[in-house]
């Protein structure tokens, strides 16, 4: 008596636990019942457990009956002629998907000739174990796993044609490359994905060697000439979005220039792209500070009181300008509504990115890096037959990593540009090495891939060798442009009067707890206490209760709210913080008084 | 030579000017001129070396012993040894110490020996008789006898023979800790009888769970004993400690014996006994790990743990709530319960440490934030 759940839910017993078992896969292959249905037969504990729900994650393989694989020549050549697809194969019985439980009851030959007449399916290509991204990694089989996890996920940030209707979208922070190119040395993945029509990156020749330094701790050196010809040439893509709000009591924003008494005028200038319908003209030229959609708002609070008021009635300046630092050609401008019938209108900025100093580039093998130096064509180094690489790679990159595989690409794209071929790199079932090497041979170069180097400032010839090769090099998503970052004076916060936080409200470097321990270590003392100067502030104190006085600058005079005039009261610089806390106390009905007496 | 030295006695420390003497002798004759020359020139060093008023040494310190810290929780190496001999290393063995905790995780001794034990005389003997036993470790089976309230408790004679023990001295024992109960011989057995004859059977079966850790023989909390060789001499290891009774056996070297526990020895050998023994565990571990921190940042450590001549941790209920500054208190920790005892009896901040001056944004009282400048007008 076996016990039978389907979907984790109890439904009855069963006799003879293998007959059901493999009658429900028998009927399962024969296509009277769904191919998404899977059967789990716990021998130890005596329970049978069939799936249909959705969220298993499941696997093809090829069925194995008595030794012989159910996939047969007769089958491959029906798929090559297109007469029969993938899912042919599944409903005919000779493909099927198990998820984890149903592989337990499983074995699986991981080639043809290895299968015994125990084994239960054969798995169609060792290449199945990965991923999409994963398979795109070329000879990844060469590398430690933790490369090529590391290789997937950088191409999953690369930047390439994300969509093909990308000129009538507007998507949020987007980049789009400018000459993508389809790699030399590629892998089925990228036949089966259809990669050509959306290609991420550029073949390009790279040398392996240092040049001063600039290119230490993983950075990357570029040739100038390189990107002025085009090389990792993006365009960044984001919109501003603007509608009209309805409000209580029938206000409702609008979408104008706005008049020159509305509170929070900026200037006249910000304005000057707005048209008569307050929205930006497409192809303007945009900085810091420009106003994109011009919107005022109704006033906000619109109490009975204010009703006589006459600043009461005017609107508030709410339109959508460029942010610090921002810049930009206006792409497109869309006039729409959303759901509750407002109107809605979405401007897209379009800027060029120009490969720049901090600009994140990588190989498919999981060695990002960081731009460190641009070079003038002049001064890069050059071969004997006068080959510029475009990008110098540091050599430290690759013992602690192992990454073979960025070295045999190297090798392969080198094979494949010359001789004019796509190279294989499929993982597990590529153009091996030696092939290569000796085809490079035969193309009149060396066969390991090194070349005789000249020193591109001063001429000489470089006593080592330099390993130069076509490489697919991948632009990322992390442009310093959207990053970059610095602050003297700006913003604060309301209530704490400190700077305030992070890149978007300009703010300020945090010193923080352990920075400052730092300092005092150093017993840089004062120097301490004018990093921390921000929230400086000086307060009136009354020496007599020890509450924080008032002075009144319009008067002159100080007074104690407390004591009244006739008493001390002395100014006191804190830091706005501990006034604050002094304020917190007091709410807390906490009557703390500040004892002031000479420091000397 | 002597003479000269005796002039630099107050000047230099009596280590130094022992290396200087050890040195000069070595090295054969040397003229007076020569060595004072020396000395001075070890005095300029060595007040050089001194700290300098207004360091912020405690901070140093903290960041000298914290660096290595951090990198220890990255080490998986927190414990040692086999499944009964272990003891707590790294950074859970620093914490434990640090924080002054009272149960250890795995206390140890390190037991020395006088002679001849310490030659190797009956060392397997002498080792065993420490090993604490409990009757459960002798019995093989506890039964309640319903009919006649009785509790059966059968020996293991196997084990009884290797520790040297007979059911009389076991019985001994038992009726010596045991009231209420009367003990008899039962050849491979020992039964118990409650005097009292209308004992609920729930009182019997307390009873029995009672009784299994009464104790027989060896030093209550000594769990596993090790004899062994260091250099020549035998050394017994334990888990479990239990230093008080250990120093009065005879044959122990109480000189050299030590404990893990800084609370024992507290309790035995007194406060500045329980300093050095926090500065050696503390030293010990980092040593262990391969790190390499000076001293004297322990010693610091050491020292505020017990200046107040009972060990406090570093930790809230511990140093930190002696600190003077109610400011100082709230930033570390709970500071609502500080603020509000501080509001209840009126205290008073001075101002005379780092945090309250790095709140309120003053020069904190450190480095060049202790000299002040003062001028005085001229009069006219």
């Amino acid at each position: 008596m076996t016990e039978a759940y389907i979907n984790s839910k109890f439904i009855g017993t069963v006799d003879d636990a293998n007959s059901f078992v493999a009658r429900i896969k028998e009927e399962r292959r024969a296509n009277n019942m769904t191919s998404n249905l899977n059967v789990y037969h716990n021998e130890t504990a005596d329970e049978i457990f069939i799936e249909t729900s959705k969220g298993r994650a499941r696997r093809p393989l090829i069925i194995v009956r008595e030794g012989q694989p159910l996939l047969t020549e007769k089958h491959l050549k029906q798929l090559e002629k297109n007469e029969i697809s993938w899912s042919d194969l599944i409903k005919q019985g000779v493909m099927e998907y198990l998820d984890a439980g149903e592989e337990e009851n499983a074995l699986v030959a991981f080639f043809e000739k290895d299968i015994t007449p125990e084994h239960t399916h054969l798995e169609i290509t060792p290449l199945a174990m990965f991923g999409l991204t994963t398979a795109l990694v070329p000879y990844g089989n060469f590398n430690q796993s933790t490369r090529v996890n590391a290789g997937s996920k950088n191409q999953k940030q690369a930047l390439g044609l994300y969509s093909s209707n990308f000129a009538v979208r507007m998507d949020m922070d987007v980049n789009l490359m400018h000459y993508p190119q389809v790699p030399i040395v590629n892998t089925i993945m990228h036949e089966i994905s259809g990669y050509s029509k959306h290609p991420a990156g550029q073949n390009i020749i790279i040398a392996v060697m240092s040049y001063k330094g600039y290119n230490m701790e993983d950075a990357i050196i570029l040739n100038k000439a390189s990107i002025d010809r085009g090389f990792g040439r993006s365009t960044y893509y984001r919109p501003s979005i603007s509608e009209e709000l309805r409000y209580s009591g029938g206000l409702i924003d609008q979408i104008s220039i706005p008049d020159k008494d509305v509170k929070g005028y900026k200037s006249e200038r910000d304005y000057r792209f707005l048209e008569e319908d307050g929205i930006i003209y497409s192809e303007a030229q945009v900085a810091e500070g420009d106003v994109i959609i011009g919107k005022t708002s109704p006033p906000r609070f619109l109490s009975s009181l204010e009703e006589y008021n006459l600043a009461a009635g005017t609107r508030r300046e709410s339109s959508v300008a460029m942010k610090h630092g921002e810049q930009g050609i206006v792409d497109f401008v869309l006039l729409t509504e959303n759901e509750e019938g407002n109107r809605l209108v979405q401007v897209r900025l379009r800027d060029q990115r120009i490969p720049e100093i901090g600009d994140k580039f990588t190989s498919r093998h999981g060695q990002k890096g960081v731009v460190g130096l641009i070079v003038p064509e002049a001064d890069m180094p050059f071969s004997v037959s006068g080959i510029v690489p475009d990008l110098i790679f540091s050599p430290h990159g690759i013992p602690s990593r192992m990454t073979i595989s960025h070295l045999i690409e190297i090798l392969g794209g080198k094979v494949g540009a010359l001789s004019g071929r796509y190279i294989n790199g499929t993982t597990f079932d590529a153009e091996p090495e030696e092939k290569l090497r000796e085809e490079l041979k035969g193309l009149g170069f060396r066969e390991n891939g090194v070349e005789t180097f000249y020193n591109g400032i001063t001429g000489e010839v470089m006593e080592a060798k330099i390993f130069v090769g076509s490489m697919y090099y991948l632009k990322l998503k992390h442009l310093v442009a959207n990053k970059i970052h610095s602050r003297a004076r700006g913003p604060i916060q309301l209530l704490t009067r400190q700077p305030t936080e992070g890149r978007a409200k300009e703010g300020g470097l945090r010193l923080g707890e352990m920075e400052k321990d730092t300092f005092v270590a150093h017993g840089a003392s004062l120097l301490l206490k004018e990093r921390f100067d921000s929230d400086r502030t000086i307060v009136p104190v009354c020496e007599n209760c020890g509450l924080i006085a008032i002075k009144d600058e319009y008067k002159g005079k100080s007074y104690c709210p407390v004591c009244g005039e006739n008493v001390e009261i002395t100014d006191v610089e804190i830091s706005y913080a501990f006034k604050l806390i002094l304020d917190e106390f007091k709410s807390l009905g906490i009557y703390q008084r500040l004892q002031l007496e000479s420091k000397y | 030579m002597d003479k000269l030295m005796d002039e630099y006695a107050d000047k230099l420390p009596k280590k130094i000017l022992e290396d200087i003497q050890d040195y000069v002798q070595k090295k054969g004759s040397i003229n007076q001129a020569k060595l004072k020359k020396i000395l001075d020139n070890t005095v300029v060093e060595y007040e050089d070396a001194k700290v300098q008023p207004g360091e912020a040494v405690g901070i140093i310190s903290a960041e000298s012993i914290g660096e290595p810290g951090t990198q220890m929780t990255l080490n998986t190496f927190h414990f040692a040894g086999v499944a009964e001999m272990n003891v707590t290393l790294g950074l859970p063995r620093i914490i434990e110490i640090l924080d002054g905790r009272k149960n250890l995780k795995t206390p140890a001794m390190e037991i020395y020996l006088k002679p001849p034990y310490s030659k190797g005389k009956d060392i397997k003997a002498f080792a065993i008789a420490l090993k604490e036993t409990k009757l459960s470790h002798i019995a093989l089976e506890f039964s309640i006898s319903l009919l006649d309230s009785e509790i059966e408790i059968k020996m293991d004679k196997e084990k009884m023979k290797n520790l040297g023990l007979t059911n009389s001295q076991v019985i001994n024992r038992l009726s010596k800790q045991l009231k209420g109960f009367n003990v008899k011989d039962n050849k491979d057995s020992i039964l118990l009888r409650s005097r009292n004859k209308e004992e609920s059977l729930n009182e019997i079966y307390k009873a029995k769970e009672k009784i299994k850790d009464i104790h027989i023989s060896g030093v209550k909390d000594i769990g596993q004993v090790l004899p062994v060789k260091r250099d020549d001499e035998y050394v017994i290891m334990t888990s479990g400690s239990n230093l008080s009774e250990i120093l009065q056996l005879e044959g122990v070297d109480a000189y050299r014996t030590t404990t893990n526990n800084i609370f024992e020895i507290l309790d035995v050998l007194g406060i500045e006994a329980a300093r050095q023994a926090i500065i050696d565990e503390v030293f010990k571990v980092i040593e262990d790990q391969g790190f390499n921190v000076d001293i004297r940042h322990i010693m610091l450590v050491a020292d505020t743990m017990c200046v107040y001549g009972a060990i406090k941790g570093i930790t809230r209920y511990g140093v930190v709530s002696e600190k003077s500054s109610v400011l100082a208190r709230a930033s570390f920790e709970t500071p609502v319960k500080h603020i509000i005892n501080a509001a209840l009896i009126g205290e008073v901040d001075h101002l005379n440490s780092v945090v309250e001056n790095v709140m309120l944004n003053q020069p904190v009282p450190i480095g060049t934030g202790v000299p002040d400048l003062v001028t005085r007008p001229i009069k006219k």
